[in-house]
């Protein structure tokens, strides 16, 4: 097999934060190569880099046919070299058609007769690849189930008019589709692989990797640590090499509270998707870590907790103040006109008014504490929020749950996009507050902050599919609890 | 539920032609000497400018952003015609093909700095009109001959005013709708990235979107100098809100590059007309705004109504 394209010493950063480091990966044409890693790893960066979506911060990728063709990489010439990309998040036109979807891609469909064209090129594709598909090429995207629209963007992606395709890029392909629509699917990505196309396949279900991958990377912080063929691994020696392997500081020293079972927790939900009685609950003055793969309802229990405390707040024996610290920054997070202080202080309005107006020296005065016990680097508290670096803008969002009378303080994956000083400070203070009796429910992507929790529960698809308290609080258990749905899936289907 | 999407969609694509024959039946109703081949010249008179206007308004709204500066720069356009483009026409021609290209450079500007496009079009139409006031500081000029001529021509059958509508409605249809490079364009306007990530230039689209627009502006401008011989530079103010009622009007959406180009055009009749139809009711013109933002509720909340039945 000879290599379709190989990547020496490539990286990428986003300000402070190294995205991938210095990977070197060689794509061969006719095999099928399968990506794992935890979230954050690197893995979308990487594919985006290849597609030509972003370009590398360092590094070179060297064509077979062409020699390199650094820098300048663009969208164009990832597709010229035969590169399509199926990316996780949808990218579809919903208002187009299933056809003028098709003709997106496809500069050389036009003239007379495109739409013909157009139809019947993805129509052929979505027979060949999804026998049975139910999808009629004038249906409009925006109107089609989730599954179906991912079908359409995989057919597209295997679409051709002019040039040939020599390398497909799927990222979690089959997030959204059943089992034997995926079936459907890793069978057709196998025939393309069999007549000398390359393929990457991206996935958490990892029996879908080790069934349909002939070689599988895995990634950890940016780079790869393990590179291997498909029938070397099983699903244990993956988790194995996905997660820290020498973590042996992780947990020693820290002593898990004891639970007290007589006393009342202060929150207890059960989530809308729990099938059994399990609920989440954290009691005063705990760190409860919501974990698991991202995107599987850790969000959602948040904003439940957040709900049903306020409607408990209605009378007022019951009332607990909370605050929420965003992990979306841009969206949830900084009023993005106004000054670092009032972003601080906005939260603790309460506190700071005096017959119904605003004290503006008590309102100095707070902004003056939390930016010394914050360290929030900045000249002038009165300078735009945006002035600052993104680690120092969710500091100040921080201060701003921190210095509000919240008991329970509520971390939707606040850490994203964060250098590590800022990360260890912020640890630092939310053990404090913990210690001084507040609650923290944190959701986090990241495995090292699960080890700053007192009881951890892990979420599959909306659920709670795990609750481990202090010592149990490993990589490898939360890991396993987080994948275990492929095994379950297997013994469905069989 | 899967059969009653398309039905839902075809029933909202209808609701624009739909408002259009009831205010129309209505107007017969209330004064049956409409009905005549003079009457509704009279009636539909003022309706092809604001149609030039409002597909100028969708061009922009296709590439997900507004124009509030439409209104004064078709008073601008007027002016320049009124003047320029009458007693010198090449400087005239020379002037309006600028202003094309001002409003491509527009769209530039916007998509480059990332600006919101309400902020830099408002700001533009200050622009406008102070240069519209520069050239013609009174009401007054004088159209050309040419203009008025084509504008008061006496079609066999149905006023001119309907043909040319049809004739528009029908060339920005294909040109939007059913032309391979329209569906890149409504493309931007449904999912940027998406486009972009194919490899297609969206600065491209949006100038392209933007110089289409100032092309209507500037046709509405002439058109409506034919009709009233002279001009002023307040004379389009109000067609800025008229030609955003007319896009949604017509089925347009402000996000998301759905837009309906016949659809348009129906909806800046439907709203000609529904002045007309006012004044018959004998409203009282201190009303008559507040009554055609009645209609306007009126036929948004049918759409409202028929986008639940479609999605239970």
């Amino acid at each position: 097999m000879e290599p379709f394209v190989t990547l020496d010493g490539v990286g990428k950063n986003y300000g402070a934060v190294q995205a991938l480091q210095h990977v070197d990966l060689q794509i061969l044409a006719g095999q099928a190569l399968g990506i794992v890693g935890h979230n954050g790893a690197g893995k979308s960066t990487l594919i985006s880099i290849l597609a030509g979506a972003q370009s590398p911060s360092d590094g070179k990728l060297t064509f077979q046919e062409s020699g390199t063709s650094l820098p300048g990489y663009k969208v164009d010439q990832a597709q010229a070299h035969g590169i399509r990309c199926v990316f996780q998040e949808l990218s579809l036109c919903p208002n187009l058609t299933v056809a003028e979807n098709a003709r997106i891609l496809h500069p050389a469909i036009k003239g007379i007769g495109w739409k013909a064209r157009a139809r019947t090129l993805i129509s052929e594709k979505l027979d060949e690849v999804f026998p049975g598909h139910g999808i009629n090429p004038d249906d409009e995207v925006g109107d089609l189930s989730i599954a179906k629209r991912q079908m359409v963007e995989i057919a597209r992606a295997f679409t051709r008019v002019e040039s040939p395709i020599h390398l497909i890029i799927l990222d979690e392909p089959t997030s959204s589709l059943d089992a034997i629509i995926a079936q459907q699917l890793l069978k057709h990505l196998r025939g393309f692989v069999d007549q000398g196309g390359a393929c990457i396949l991206i996935s958490h279900l990892l029996e879908e990797i080790l069934q349909s991958s002939d070689r599988v990377v895995v990634m950890r912080d940016g780079g790869i640590v393990d590179d291997r063929a498909a029938r070397d691994f099983d699903r244990a020696k993956l988790v194995e090499a996905m997660g820290s392997v020498a973590k042996e500081h992780g947990n020693s020293g820290k002593t898990a509270k004891q639970r007290s079972t007589d006393s009342q927790p202060l929150v207890s939900i059960r989530p809308a998707q729990q099938g059994d009685t399990r609920r989440l609950q954290a009691y005063s003055g705990e760190i409860v870590g919501l974990a698991g793969l991202s995107g599987h309802g850790q969000t959602d229990a948040l904003v439940d907790i957040y709900l049903e405390k306020r409607r408990d707040g209605q009378s007022p024996q019951k009332a607990v103040p909370m605050a929420l610290v965003a992990g979306d920054r841009q969206v949830d997070g900084v009023f993005p006109l106004w000054s670092i202080g009032m972003n601080i202080v906005i939260g603790s309005m309460r506190q700071l008014t005096r017959s119904g107006l605003i004290d503006p020296e008590a309102e100095a005065r707070l902004c003056k504490d939390w930016r010394e016990k914050i360290a929030i680097r900045t000249p002038d508290m009165n300078n735009n929020i945006l002035s600052l670096s993104g680690g120092n803008q969710q500091k100040a969002l921080f201060a701003r749950a921190l210095a509000s009378d919240a008991e329970i303080i509520l971390m939707d994956d606040p850490m994203r996009g964060v250098d590590i000083g800022t990360k260890q400070e912020v640890y630092e203070m939310i053990r404090e507050e913990a210690g001084l009796g507040r609650t923290f429910l944190w959701y986090t992507t990241e495995m090292d902050e699960l080890e700053h929790c007192d009881h951890v529960y892990v979420f599959r698809n909306g659920a709670i599919v795990a609750d481990l308290s202090g010592d149990e609080v490993t990589e490898q258990r939360v890991l396993q609890a987080s994948f275990e749905e492929s095994t379950d899936a297997q013994e469905r289907s069989a | 539920m899967k059969s009653f999407v398309p039905s839902s969609r075809l029933l909202r694509s209808l609701l624009p032609a739909f408002s259009l024959t009831v205010i129309l039946i209505a107007i017969f109703y209330l004064q049956p000497r409409a009905m005549s081949y003079f009457g509704l010249n009279l009636l539909l008179n003022l309706a092809l400018p604001i149609a030039f206007a409002t597909l100028a308004q969708m061009c922009v709204i296709t590439v997900n952003d507004l124009d509030l500066g439409i209104g004064a720069f078709v008073g601008f356009v007027a002016c320049v015609g009124a003047t320029w483009l009458n007693e010198s026409p090449l400087l005239g021609v020379a002037v309006l093909l600028l202003c094309i290209l001002a409003y491509a450079a527009m769209g530039a500007l916007i998509h480059l700095r990332n600006l919101p496009s309400i902020v830099v079009t408002l700001g533009m139409s200050f622009f406008w009109l102070g240069l519209a006031l520069l050239v013609l500081p009174t009401p007054g000029g004088k159209a050309p001959e040419w203009v008025r001529e084509a504008m008061t021509f006496k079609a066999p059958g149905l006023p001119t005013t309907i043909y040319a509508s049809a004739l528009v409605a029908l060339v920005v249809h294909f040109a939007l709708m059913r032309s391979s490079y329209g569906a890149v364009v409504r493309g931007v306007g449904g999912n940027p990235r998406s486009v972009e990530r194919a490899g297609w230039s969206i600065l491209k689209a949006k100038m392209s979107m933007y110089a289409l627009a100032g092309f209507f502006g500037v046709l509405s401008g002439i058109s409506l100098i034919g009709l009233t011989t002279s001009a002023d530079a307040n004379i389009a103010l109000r067609y800025t809100l008229l030609s955003i009622a007319g896009v949604i009007l017509g089925g347009g959406e402000f996000v998301g590059g759905r837009i309906s180009p016949v659809g348009a055009v129906l909806g800046a009749m439907t709203l000609t007309l529904a002045a007309s139809f006012l004044s018959f009711l004998r409203i009282s013109p201190d009303w008559q705004i507040g009554a055609q933002g009645a209609i306007l509720i009126i036929v948004l909340a049918l759409r409202v109504l028929i986008n639940r039945t479609g999605k239970k």
